[in-house]
Protein backbone atom coordinates (compact mmCIF):
# COMPACT_ATOMS: atom_id res chain seq x y z
CA UNK A 1 0.00 0.00 0.00
CA UNK A 2 1.29 3.41 -0.85
CA UNK A 3 1.63 6.64 1.03
CA UNK A 4 -0.96 9.25 0.21
CA UNK A 5 0.19 12.50 -1.29
CA UNK A 6 -2.51 14.98 -2.11
CA UNK A 7 -0.59 17.47 -4.14
CA UNK A 8 1.07 15.43 -6.85
CA UNK A 9 -1.67 15.35 -9.48
CA UNK A 10 -0.89 16.62 -12.93
CA UNK A 11 -3.90 18.90 -12.56
CA UNK A 12 -2.93 21.73 -10.24
CA UNK A 13 -6.55 22.64 -9.74
CA UNK A 14 -7.43 19.17 -8.58
CA UNK A 15 -4.54 19.32 -6.08
CA UNK A 16 -5.97 22.58 -4.81
CA UNK A 17 -9.51 21.24 -4.58
CA UNK A 18 -8.46 18.23 -2.51
CA UNK A 19 -6.20 20.33 -0.32
CA UNK A 20 -8.98 22.84 0.31
CA UNK A 21 -11.43 20.06 1.05
CA UNK A 22 -9.12 18.50 3.59
CA UNK A 23 -8.39 21.87 5.18
CA UNK A 24 -12.07 22.63 5.47
CA UNK A 25 -12.64 19.43 7.48
CA UNK A 26 -9.77 20.35 9.75
CA UNK A 27 -11.18 23.84 10.19
CA UNK A 28 -14.58 22.40 11.02
CA UNK A 29 -12.93 19.97 13.42
CA UNK A 30 -11.11 22.87 15.05
CA UNK A 31 -14.36 24.76 15.57
CA UNK A 32 -16.00 21.73 17.17
CA UNK A 33 -12.96 21.20 19.36
CA UNK A 34 -13.28 24.80 20.59
CA UNK A 35 -17.00 24.26 21.14
CA UNK A 36 -16.25 21.26 23.33
CA UNK A 37 -13.61 23.22 25.23
CA UNK A 38 -16.09 26.07 25.81
CA UNK A 39 -18.84 23.70 26.92
CA UNK A 40 -16.54 22.13 29.51
CA UNK A 41 -15.42 25.54 30.78
CA UNK A 42 -19.02 26.65 30.97
CA UNK A 43 -19.84 23.55 33.00
CA UNK A 44 -16.91 24.10 35.36
CA UNK A 45 -17.56 27.80 35.91
CA UNK A 46 -21.30 27.64 35.52
CA UNK A 47 -20.88 30.25 32.79
CA UNK A 48 -24.24 30.72 31.07
CA UNK A 49 -22.93 33.28 28.60
CA UNK A 50 -20.35 30.84 27.29
CA UNK A 51 -22.94 28.05 27.10
CA UNK A 52 -25.16 30.34 25.07
CA UNK A 53 -22.33 31.03 22.66
CA UNK A 54 -21.82 27.29 22.17
CA UNK A 55 -25.50 26.83 21.29
CA UNK A 56 -25.38 29.70 18.79
CA UNK A 57 -22.16 28.48 17.17
CA UNK A 58 -23.65 25.11 16.42
CA UNK A 59 -25.47 26.69 13.48
CA UNK A 60 -22.08 27.46 11.99
CA UNK A 61 -21.00 23.85 12.40
CA UNK A 62 -24.16 22.66 10.63
CA UNK A 63 -23.54 24.98 7.71
CA UNK A 64 -19.96 23.81 7.45
CA UNK A 65 -21.16 20.24 7.12
CA UNK A 66 -23.49 21.17 4.28
CA UNK A 67 -20.77 23.04 2.43
CA UNK A 68 -18.27 20.21 2.71
CA UNK A 69 -20.89 17.72 1.53
CA UNK A 70 -21.60 19.85 -1.49
CA UNK A 71 -17.94 20.10 -2.36
CA UNK A 72 -17.55 16.30 -2.08
CA UNK A 73 -20.46 15.85 -4.48
CA UNK A 74 -18.96 18.34 -6.92
CA UNK A 75 -15.57 16.65 -6.88
CA UNK A 76 -17.08 13.21 -7.44
CA UNK A 77 -19.18 14.50 -10.33
CA UNK A 78 -16.46 16.49 -12.03
CA UNK A 79 -13.21 14.72 -11.24
CA UNK A 80 -14.19 11.07 -11.04
CA UNK A 81 -11.67 10.45 -8.28
CA UNK A 82 -10.14 6.97 -8.16
CA UNK A 83 -8.24 4.88 -5.61
CA UNK A 84 -6.83 6.94 -2.72
CA UNK A 85 -8.44 10.14 -4.05
CA UNK A 86 -11.82 8.44 -3.99
CA UNK A 87 -11.21 7.08 -0.52
CA UNK A 88 -10.19 10.55 0.63
CA UNK A 89 -13.40 12.15 -0.63
CA UNK A 90 -15.53 9.38 0.88
CA UNK A 91 -13.65 9.46 4.18
CA UNK A 92 -14.05 13.24 4.39
CA UNK A 93 -17.72 12.98 3.54
CA UNK A 94 -18.30 10.54 6.38
CA UNK A 95 -15.97 12.19 8.88
CA UNK A 96 -17.86 15.43 8.37
CA UNK A 97 -21.09 13.74 9.40
CA UNK A 98 -19.51 12.47 12.61
CA UNK A 99 -17.88 15.78 13.40
CA UNK A 100 -21.22 17.53 12.97
CA UNK A 101 -22.77 15.01 15.36
CA UNK A 102 -20.04 15.72 17.88
CA UNK A 103 -21.16 19.33 17.57
CA UNK A 104 -24.70 18.25 18.43
CA UNK A 105 -23.52 16.35 21.52
CA UNK A 106 -21.63 19.41 22.67
CA UNK A 107 -24.69 21.56 22.13
CA UNK A 108 -26.68 19.23 24.36
CA UNK A 109 -24.18 19.74 27.18
CA UNK A 110 -24.37 23.51 26.72
CA UNK A 111 -28.15 23.41 26.86
CA UNK A 112 -27.97 21.51 30.13
CA UNK A 113 -25.92 24.33 31.61
CA UNK A 114 -28.46 26.88 30.39
CA UNK A 115 -31.14 25.03 32.35
CA UNK A 116 -29.17 25.90 35.50
CA UNK A 117 -29.37 24.62 39.09
CA UNK A 118 -27.96 21.16 38.55
CA UNK A 119 -28.67 18.93 41.55
CA UNK A 120 -25.27 17.27 41.29
CA UNK A 121 -22.46 16.86 43.79
CA UNK A 122 -19.00 18.31 43.18
CA UNK A 123 -17.83 14.74 42.58
CA UNK A 124 -20.18 14.20 39.66
CA UNK A 125 -19.41 17.58 38.20
CA UNK A 126 -15.68 16.95 38.43
CA UNK A 127 -16.19 13.52 36.93
CA UNK A 128 -18.00 15.08 33.97
CA UNK A 129 -15.28 17.67 33.54
CA UNK A 130 -12.59 14.99 33.66
CA UNK A 131 -14.43 12.87 31.09
CA UNK A 132 -14.92 16.02 29.01
CA UNK A 133 -11.22 16.79 29.08
CA UNK A 134 -10.49 13.22 28.15
CA UNK A 135 -12.75 13.23 25.08
CA UNK A 136 -11.42 16.64 24.11
CA UNK A 137 -7.93 15.19 24.04
CA UNK A 138 -9.24 12.28 22.00
CA UNK A 139 -10.85 14.65 19.50
CA UNK A 140 -7.66 16.68 19.22
CA UNK A 141 -5.60 13.56 18.54
CA UNK A 142 -8.16 12.30 16.03
CA UNK A 143 -8.01 15.53 14.05
CA UNK A 144 -4.22 15.40 14.13
CA UNK A 145 -4.25 11.84 12.85
CA UNK A 146 -6.57 12.99 10.09
CA UNK A 147 -4.33 15.89 9.17
CA UNK A 148 -1.31 13.59 9.01
CA UNK A 149 -3.27 10.64 7.56
CA UNK A 150 -1.72 8.52 10.25
CA UNK A 151 -3.40 5.12 10.42
CA UNK A 152 -1.20 3.88 13.26
CA UNK A 153 -2.20 6.83 15.45
CA UNK A 154 -5.84 6.31 14.47
CA UNK A 155 -5.53 2.72 15.61
CA UNK A 156 -4.23 3.59 19.06
CA UNK A 157 -6.81 6.35 19.53
CA UNK A 158 -9.46 3.81 18.59
CA UNK A 159 -8.21 1.43 21.27
CA UNK A 160 -7.99 4.29 23.80
CA UNK A 161 -11.75 4.79 23.65
CA UNK A 162 -12.05 1.89 26.14
CA UNK A 163 -10.86 4.23 28.90
CA UNK A 164 -13.62 6.71 28.15
CA UNK A 165 -16.20 3.92 28.22
CA UNK A 166 -14.78 2.90 31.62
CA UNK A 167 -14.90 6.46 32.94
CA UNK A 168 -18.48 6.81 31.73
CA UNK A 169 -19.54 3.63 33.49
CA UNK A 170 -18.08 4.80 36.81
CA UNK A 171 -19.74 8.17 36.44
CA UNK A 172 -23.04 6.46 35.78
CA UNK A 173 -22.76 4.24 38.86
CA UNK A 174 -22.06 7.27 40.98
CA UNK A 175 -24.96 9.17 39.45
CA UNK A 176 -27.34 6.31 40.18
CA UNK A 177 -26.22 6.45 43.84
CA UNK A 178 -26.99 10.15 44.09
CA UNK A 179 -30.28 9.84 42.23
CA UNK A 180 -31.52 7.35 44.81
CA UNK A 181 -31.13 10.02 47.49
CA UNK A 182 -32.77 12.67 45.37
CA UNK A 183 -35.83 11.23 43.65
CA UNK A 184 -37.60 14.60 43.53
CA UNK A 185 -35.08 15.85 41.01
CA UNK A 186 -35.43 12.87 38.67
CA UNK A 187 -36.37 15.00 35.62
CA UNK A 188 -33.17 17.05 36.03
CA UNK A 189 -31.18 13.90 36.58
CA UNK A 190 -32.42 12.51 33.31
CA UNK A 191 -31.03 15.57 31.54
CA UNK A 192 -27.73 15.06 33.29
CA UNK A 193 -27.58 11.43 32.27
CA UNK A 194 -28.17 12.51 28.68
CA UNK A 195 -25.30 14.95 28.88
CA UNK A 196 -22.99 12.29 30.30
CA UNK A 197 -24.04 10.01 27.53
CA UNK A 198 -23.24 12.81 25.07
CA UNK A 199 -19.70 13.02 26.37
CA UNK A 200 -19.26 9.32 25.92
CA UNK A 201 -20.74 9.55 22.42
CA UNK A 202 -18.08 12.08 21.43
CA UNK A 203 -15.57 9.31 22.04
CA UNK A 204 -17.56 6.92 19.84
CA UNK A 205 -17.71 9.49 17.05
CA UNK A 206 -13.95 9.98 17.25
CA UNK A 207 -13.63 6.25 16.95
CA UNK A 208 -15.66 6.36 13.74
CA UNK A 209 -13.41 9.05 12.32
CA UNK A 210 -10.40 6.89 13.19
CA UNK A 211 -11.95 4.04 11.22
CA UNK A 212 -12.28 6.32 8.19
CA UNK A 213 -8.64 7.32 8.54
CA UNK A 214 -7.65 3.66 8.49
CA UNK A 215 -9.89 3.08 5.46
CA UNK A 216 -8.39 6.07 3.72
CA UNK A 217 -4.80 5.10 4.31
CA UNK A 218 -4.99 1.32 4.16
CA UNK A 219 -7.98 0.77 1.91
CA UNK A 220 -9.59 -1.63 4.40
CA UNK A 221 -12.90 -1.38 6.12
CA UNK A 222 -12.32 -2.03 9.82
CA UNK A 223 -15.78 -1.20 11.07
CA UNK A 224 -17.85 -3.57 13.14
CA UNK A 225 -15.15 -6.07 13.89
CA UNK A 226 -13.58 -6.98 17.20
CA UNK A 227 -10.57 -5.05 18.35
CA UNK A 228 -8.49 -8.17 18.01
CA UNK A 229 -9.65 -8.81 14.42
CA UNK A 230 -8.94 -5.19 13.62
CA UNK A 231 -5.38 -5.43 14.88
CA UNK A 232 -4.91 -8.61 12.87
CA UNK A 233 -6.22 -6.90 9.76
CA UNK A 234 -3.92 -3.93 10.21
CA UNK A 235 -0.94 -6.18 10.77
CA UNK A 236 -1.63 -7.79 7.39
CA UNK A 237 -1.67 -4.37 5.78
CA UNK A 238 1.57 -3.11 7.18
CA UNK B 1 -19.96 -11.65 5.79
CA UNK B 2 -23.53 -12.04 4.52
CA UNK B 3 -24.47 -10.38 1.28
CA UNK B 4 -27.72 -8.55 1.91
CA UNK B 5 -27.74 -6.74 -1.38
CA UNK B 6 -26.93 -7.54 -4.93
CA UNK B 7 -24.91 -4.40 -5.52
CA UNK B 8 -21.78 -5.28 -7.37
CA UNK B 9 -20.32 -8.58 -8.36
CA UNK B 10 -17.82 -9.82 -5.78
CA UNK B 11 -14.18 -9.30 -6.66
CA UNK B 12 -12.70 -12.19 -8.58
CA UNK B 13 -9.21 -13.46 -7.92
CA UNK B 14 -7.67 -14.10 -11.34
CA UNK B 15 -5.24 -16.66 -9.96
CA UNK B 16 -8.18 -18.66 -8.67
CA UNK B 17 -9.80 -19.14 -12.08
CA UNK B 18 -9.92 -22.65 -13.51
CA UNK B 19 -8.12 -23.33 -16.79
CA UNK B 20 -11.38 -23.88 -18.64
CA UNK B 21 -12.42 -20.31 -17.82
CA UNK B 22 -9.37 -18.87 -19.53
CA UNK B 23 -9.58 -17.68 -23.14
CA UNK B 24 -6.01 -16.50 -23.60
CA UNK B 25 -3.09 -17.67 -21.53
CA UNK B 26 -0.04 -15.49 -22.05
CA UNK B 27 3.13 -17.13 -20.80
CA UNK B 28 6.33 -15.16 -20.44
CA UNK B 29 5.73 -13.21 -23.60
CA UNK B 30 8.42 -10.80 -24.76
CA UNK B 31 8.46 -8.92 -28.02
CA UNK B 32 11.13 -6.93 -29.79
CA UNK B 33 10.87 -4.53 -32.70
CA UNK B 34 14.46 -4.75 -33.90
CA UNK B 35 16.43 -3.86 -30.80
CA UNK B 36 13.48 -2.24 -29.02
CA UNK B 37 11.93 -4.38 -26.33
CA UNK B 38 8.23 -3.52 -26.58
CA UNK B 39 6.82 -6.21 -24.27
CA UNK B 40 8.68 -7.68 -21.31
CA UNK B 41 7.88 -11.04 -19.83
CA UNK B 42 4.13 -10.66 -19.86
CA UNK B 43 2.27 -13.30 -17.88
CA UNK B 44 -1.47 -12.90 -18.04
CA UNK B 45 -4.51 -15.15 -17.98
CA UNK B 46 -7.45 -13.54 -19.76
CA UNK B 47 -10.83 -14.93 -18.74
CA UNK B 48 -13.38 -16.26 -21.21
CA UNK B 49 -16.50 -14.24 -21.98
CA UNK B 50 -15.38 -11.36 -19.85
CA UNK B 51 -14.24 -7.90 -20.76
CA UNK B 52 -10.63 -7.15 -20.04
CA UNK B 53 -9.25 -3.70 -20.56
CA UNK B 54 -5.67 -2.70 -21.09
CA UNK B 55 -4.65 0.75 -19.92
CA UNK B 56 -1.36 2.58 -19.79
CA UNK B 57 0.45 5.61 -21.15
CA UNK B 58 0.97 6.12 -24.87
CA UNK B 59 3.70 3.88 -26.24
CA UNK B 60 3.59 1.42 -23.32
CA UNK B 61 2.76 -1.50 -25.61
CA UNK B 62 -1.03 -1.84 -25.50
CA UNK B 63 -1.56 -2.14 -29.25
CA UNK B 64 1.46 -4.41 -29.50
CA UNK B 65 0.00 -6.71 -26.85
CA UNK B 66 -3.32 -6.96 -28.69
CA UNK B 67 -1.41 -7.59 -31.91
CA UNK B 68 0.12 -10.69 -30.33
CA UNK B 69 -3.24 -12.36 -29.95
CA UNK B 70 -3.90 -12.57 -33.70
CA UNK B 71 -0.23 -12.53 -34.66
CA UNK B 72 -0.62 -9.22 -36.37
CA UNK B 73 2.86 -8.20 -35.26
CA UNK B 74 4.28 -10.96 -37.46
CA UNK B 75 3.66 -8.60 -40.34
CA UNK B 76 6.13 -6.07 -38.93
CA UNK B 77 9.65 -6.65 -40.25
CA UNK B 78 12.17 -7.12 -37.45
CA UNK B 79 9.53 -8.22 -34.96
CA UNK B 80 10.69 -11.05 -32.75
CA UNK B 81 8.47 -12.86 -30.26
CA UNK B 82 9.49 -15.02 -27.33
CA UNK B 83 7.23 -16.99 -25.07
CA UNK B 84 3.85 -18.56 -25.65
CA UNK B 85 0.25 -17.51 -26.10
CA UNK B 86 -2.31 -20.24 -25.59
CA UNK B 87 -5.75 -19.92 -27.12
CA UNK B 88 -7.99 -22.98 -26.92
CA UNK B 89 -5.13 -25.00 -25.49
CA UNK B 90 -2.93 -24.31 -28.49
CA UNK B 91 0.15 -22.16 -28.55
CA UNK B 92 -0.63 -19.79 -31.39
CA UNK B 93 3.07 -19.14 -31.86
CA UNK B 94 3.65 -22.78 -32.69
CA UNK B 95 5.22 -22.97 -36.15
CA UNK B 96 2.32 -25.07 -37.47
CA UNK B 97 -0.37 -22.59 -36.40
CA UNK B 98 -2.78 -21.64 -39.22
CA UNK B 99 -2.58 -17.88 -38.94
CA UNK B 100 -5.46 -17.15 -41.34
CA UNK B 101 -7.79 -19.38 -39.32
CA UNK B 102 -6.54 -17.74 -36.14
CA UNK B 103 -7.41 -14.29 -37.46
CA UNK B 104 -10.94 -15.34 -38.30
CA UNK B 105 -11.43 -16.45 -34.68
CA UNK B 106 -9.75 -13.40 -33.22
CA UNK B 107 -11.33 -10.27 -34.66
CA UNK B 108 -9.72 -6.87 -34.37
CA UNK B 109 -10.80 -3.27 -34.53
CA UNK B 110 -8.01 -0.77 -34.92
CA UNK B 111 -7.18 2.49 -33.24
CA UNK B 112 -7.95 4.44 -36.44
CA UNK B 113 -11.07 3.47 -38.40
CA UNK B 114 -10.05 1.60 -41.54
CA UNK B 115 -13.05 0.75 -43.70
CA UNK B 116 -12.19 -0.94 -46.96
CA UNK B 117 -12.62 1.33 -49.99
CA UNK B 118 -15.85 -0.32 -51.04
CA UNK B 119 -19.52 0.04 -50.19
CA UNK B 120 -20.83 -0.09 -46.64
CA UNK B 121 -22.58 -3.33 -47.45
CA UNK B 122 -19.51 -4.93 -49.01
CA UNK B 123 -17.45 -3.99 -45.96
CA UNK B 124 -19.83 -5.94 -43.76
CA UNK B 125 -20.10 -9.09 -45.85
CA UNK B 126 -16.52 -9.15 -47.12
CA UNK B 127 -15.28 -11.57 -44.47
CA UNK B 128 -18.32 -13.81 -44.77
CA UNK B 129 -17.85 -14.05 -48.53
CA UNK B 130 -14.23 -15.04 -48.01
CA UNK B 131 -15.51 -17.78 -45.72
CA UNK B 132 -17.53 -19.01 -48.69
CA UNK B 133 -20.98 -17.78 -47.72
CA UNK B 134 -22.88 -16.76 -50.88
CA UNK B 135 -26.53 -16.87 -49.86
CA UNK B 136 -27.88 -13.37 -50.40
CA UNK B 137 -30.43 -13.62 -47.57
CA UNK B 138 -27.82 -14.77 -45.05
CA UNK B 139 -25.47 -11.98 -46.04
CA UNK B 140 -28.21 -9.33 -45.90
CA UNK B 141 -29.34 -10.47 -42.47
CA UNK B 142 -25.81 -10.57 -41.12
CA UNK B 143 -25.16 -7.06 -42.42
CA UNK B 144 -28.36 -5.65 -40.95
CA UNK B 145 -27.87 -7.35 -37.58
CA UNK B 146 -24.29 -6.12 -37.30
CA UNK B 147 -25.37 -2.58 -38.16
CA UNK B 148 -28.15 -2.70 -35.60
CA UNK B 149 -25.73 -4.01 -32.96
CA UNK B 150 -23.52 -0.96 -33.34
CA UNK B 151 -26.47 1.43 -33.60
CA UNK B 152 -25.65 2.41 -37.17
CA UNK B 153 -28.59 0.87 -38.98
CA UNK B 154 -30.88 3.88 -38.89
CA UNK B 155 -28.16 6.18 -40.15
CA UNK B 156 -27.09 4.11 -43.14
CA UNK B 157 -30.02 1.90 -44.15
CA UNK B 158 -30.74 4.16 -47.12
CA UNK B 159 -27.18 4.33 -48.36
CA UNK B 160 -25.84 0.81 -47.91
CA UNK B 161 -24.26 0.88 -51.34
CA UNK B 162 -22.46 4.19 -50.92
CA UNK B 163 -18.74 4.05 -50.35
CA UNK B 164 -17.85 3.45 -46.71
CA UNK B 165 -15.35 6.29 -47.02
CA UNK B 166 -18.24 8.78 -47.23
CA UNK B 167 -19.16 8.02 -43.61
CA UNK B 168 -18.06 10.32 -40.80
CA UNK B 169 -15.17 9.19 -38.59
CA UNK B 170 -17.47 8.00 -35.84
CA UNK B 171 -19.70 6.17 -38.28
CA UNK B 172 -16.65 4.52 -39.84
CA UNK B 173 -15.55 3.31 -36.42
CA UNK B 174 -18.92 1.77 -35.75
CA UNK B 175 -18.83 0.19 -39.21
CA UNK B 176 -15.52 -1.54 -38.58
CA UNK B 177 -16.80 -2.84 -35.26
CA UNK B 178 -19.85 -4.15 -37.11
CA UNK B 179 -17.55 -5.73 -39.70
CA UNK B 180 -15.66 -7.59 -36.95
CA UNK B 181 -18.86 -8.74 -35.25
CA UNK B 182 -20.40 -9.98 -38.51
CA UNK B 183 -17.77 -12.73 -38.52
CA UNK B 184 -18.76 -13.89 -35.04
CA UNK B 185 -15.24 -14.41 -33.74
CA UNK B 186 -14.45 -16.03 -30.37
CA UNK B 187 -12.29 -13.16 -29.28
CA UNK B 188 -12.69 -9.53 -30.14
CA UNK B 189 -9.76 -7.14 -29.84
CA UNK B 190 -10.73 -3.48 -29.71
CA UNK B 191 -7.97 -0.91 -29.89
CA UNK B 192 -9.36 2.46 -28.74
CA UNK B 193 -12.72 1.76 -30.34
CA UNK B 194 -14.34 4.99 -29.25
CA UNK B 195 -11.55 7.54 -29.43
CA UNK B 196 -13.17 9.17 -32.44
CA UNK B 197 -16.73 9.09 -31.15
CA UNK B 198 -19.01 11.60 -29.46
CA UNK B 199 -20.05 10.83 -25.86
CA UNK B 200 -23.44 9.38 -26.76
CA UNK B 201 -22.08 7.08 -29.50
CA UNK B 202 -19.38 6.14 -27.01
CA UNK B 203 -21.99 5.03 -24.50
CA UNK B 204 -23.80 3.12 -27.24
CA UNK B 205 -20.61 1.27 -28.12
CA UNK B 206 -19.89 0.61 -24.45
CA UNK B 207 -23.36 -0.83 -24.05
CA UNK B 208 -22.73 -2.97 -27.11
CA UNK B 209 -19.43 -4.19 -25.69
CA UNK B 210 -21.15 -5.15 -22.47
CA UNK B 211 -23.64 -7.23 -24.45
CA UNK B 212 -20.92 -8.78 -26.58
CA UNK B 213 -19.47 -10.50 -23.57
CA UNK B 214 -22.32 -12.98 -23.58
CA UNK B 215 -20.80 -14.50 -26.70
CA UNK B 216 -17.26 -13.22 -26.98
CA UNK B 217 -14.16 -12.65 -24.98
CA UNK B 218 -13.47 -8.95 -25.36
CA UNK B 219 -10.18 -7.13 -24.95
CA UNK B 220 -10.29 -3.38 -25.09
CA UNK B 221 -7.46 -0.91 -25.13
CA UNK B 222 -8.51 2.51 -23.96
CA UNK B 223 -6.97 5.79 -22.92
CA UNK B 224 -10.15 6.65 -21.14
CA UNK B 225 -9.82 5.26 -17.64
CA UNK B 226 -13.45 5.86 -16.81
CA UNK B 227 -14.28 3.78 -19.84
CA UNK B 228 -12.10 0.94 -18.59
CA UNK B 229 -13.73 1.27 -15.18
CA UNK B 230 -17.21 1.33 -16.69
CA UNK B 231 -17.06 -1.54 -19.13
CA UNK B 232 -14.43 -4.00 -18.06
CA UNK B 233 -14.44 -6.84 -15.57
CA UNK B 234 -10.66 -6.97 -15.39
CA UNK B 235 -8.05 -4.35 -16.00
CA UNK B 236 -4.41 -4.65 -16.92
CA UNK B 237 -2.04 -1.74 -16.44
CA UNK B 238 0.98 -1.72 -18.74
CA UNK B 239 3.96 0.54 -18.32
CA UNK B 240 6.97 0.56 -20.62
CA UNK B 241 6.21 -2.92 -21.87
CA UNK B 242 5.76 -4.48 -18.44
CA UNK B 243 2.53 -5.65 -16.89
CA UNK B 244 2.51 -3.68 -13.65
CA UNK B 245 -0.82 -4.76 -12.28
CA UNK B 246 -3.64 -6.94 -13.51
CA UNK B 247 -6.71 -7.53 -11.41
CA UNK B 248 -10.43 -7.22 -10.95
CA UNK B 249 -11.47 -3.78 -12.23
CA UNK B 250 -13.32 -3.05 -9.00
CA UNK B 251 -10.16 -3.61 -7.08
CA UNK B 252 -7.76 -1.85 -9.42
CA UNK B 253 -9.75 1.37 -9.42
CA UNK B 254 -10.36 1.48 -5.67
CA UNK B 255 -7.35 -0.22 -4.08
CA UNK B 256 -4.54 -0.73 -6.54
CA UNK B 257 -1.60 -2.65 -5.14
CA UNK B 258 1.18 -0.89 -6.99
CA UNK B 259 2.23 2.70 -6.50
CA UNK B 260 2.66 3.11 -10.28
CA UNK B 261 -0.93 2.06 -10.91
CA UNK B 262 -2.14 4.43 -8.22
CA UNK B 263 -0.24 7.30 -9.80
CA UNK B 264 -1.53 6.56 -13.27
CA UNK B 265 -5.21 6.16 -12.44
CA UNK B 266 -5.31 9.18 -10.16
CA UNK B 267 -3.58 11.38 -12.73
CA UNK B 268 -0.26 11.94 -10.98
CA UNK B 269 3.26 12.28 -12.26
CA UNK B 270 4.75 8.86 -12.83
N1 LIG C 1 6.44 -1.32 -36.16
C1 LIG C 1 7.17 -0.87 -35.15
N2 LIG C 1 8.49 -0.74 -35.26
C2 LIG C 1 9.23 -0.27 -34.24
N3 LIG C 1 8.74 0.09 -33.06
C3 LIG C 1 7.42 -0.03 -32.88
C4 LIG C 1 6.56 -0.51 -33.91
N4 LIG C 1 5.30 -0.51 -33.44
C5 LIG C 1 5.38 -0.04 -32.18
N5 LIG C 1 6.64 0.24 -31.83
C6 LIG C 1 7.10 0.74 -30.53
O1 LIG C 1 6.69 -0.16 -29.52
C7 LIG C 1 6.21 0.55 -28.38
C8 LIG C 1 4.78 0.17 -28.08
O2 LIG C 1 3.93 0.67 -29.10
P1 LIG C 1 2.38 0.47 -29.07
O3 LIG C 1 1.84 0.92 -30.39
O4 LIG C 1 2.06 -0.91 -28.64
O5 LIG C 1 1.96 1.49 -27.92
P2 LIG C 1 0.51 1.83 -27.33
O6 LIG C 1 0.54 1.50 -25.89
O7 LIG C 1 -0.53 1.18 -28.16
O8 LIG C 1 0.46 3.40 -27.50
P3 LIG C 1 -0.77 4.38 -27.88
O9 LIG C 1 -1.57 4.51 -26.66
O10 LIG C 1 -0.10 5.65 -28.25
O11 LIG C 1 -1.52 3.75 -29.01
C9 LIG C 1 6.40 2.03 -28.69
O12 LIG C 1 7.59 2.46 -28.13
C10 LIG C 1 6.45 2.06 -30.20
O13 LIG C 1 7.24 3.13 -30.64
MG1 LIG D 1 -1.97 1.92 -29.50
Amino acid sequence: MQTIKLNTHISGRFNQELENLRNSVLTMGGVVEQQLCDAISALRDNNRGLAEKVVLNDIMVNNMEVQIDEECTRIIAKRHPAASDLRLVLAINKATTDIERIGDEVERIAKLILKGNLPVSEDIKNGMIATGNHVMEMLRQTLNAFARMDAEAAMSIHIGDQEIDEQYKQLLTQAVEEMRQDTDALPQWLEILWAMRSLERVGDRCKNVCEYIIYLVKGKDVRHISRHAMQEKLRELR
Amino acid sequence: MFDYFDLSRPEVDLDGLADEDIAIDVRDLSLKFGSKLALKDIRMRIPKRQITSVIGPSGCGKSTLLGCFNRLNDLTPGCEVQGEVYINERNIYHRKEDVAALRSRVGMVFQRPNPFPMSIYENLVYGLKIQGIRDRRTLDNAAEQALRDVALWKEVRDRLFDSALTLSGGQQQRLVIARAIALQPDILLLDEPTSALDPISTLTIEELITQLKEKYTVLIVTHNMQQAARVSDFTAFLHQGSLIEYSDTNRLFTRPKQQQTEEYITGRYG
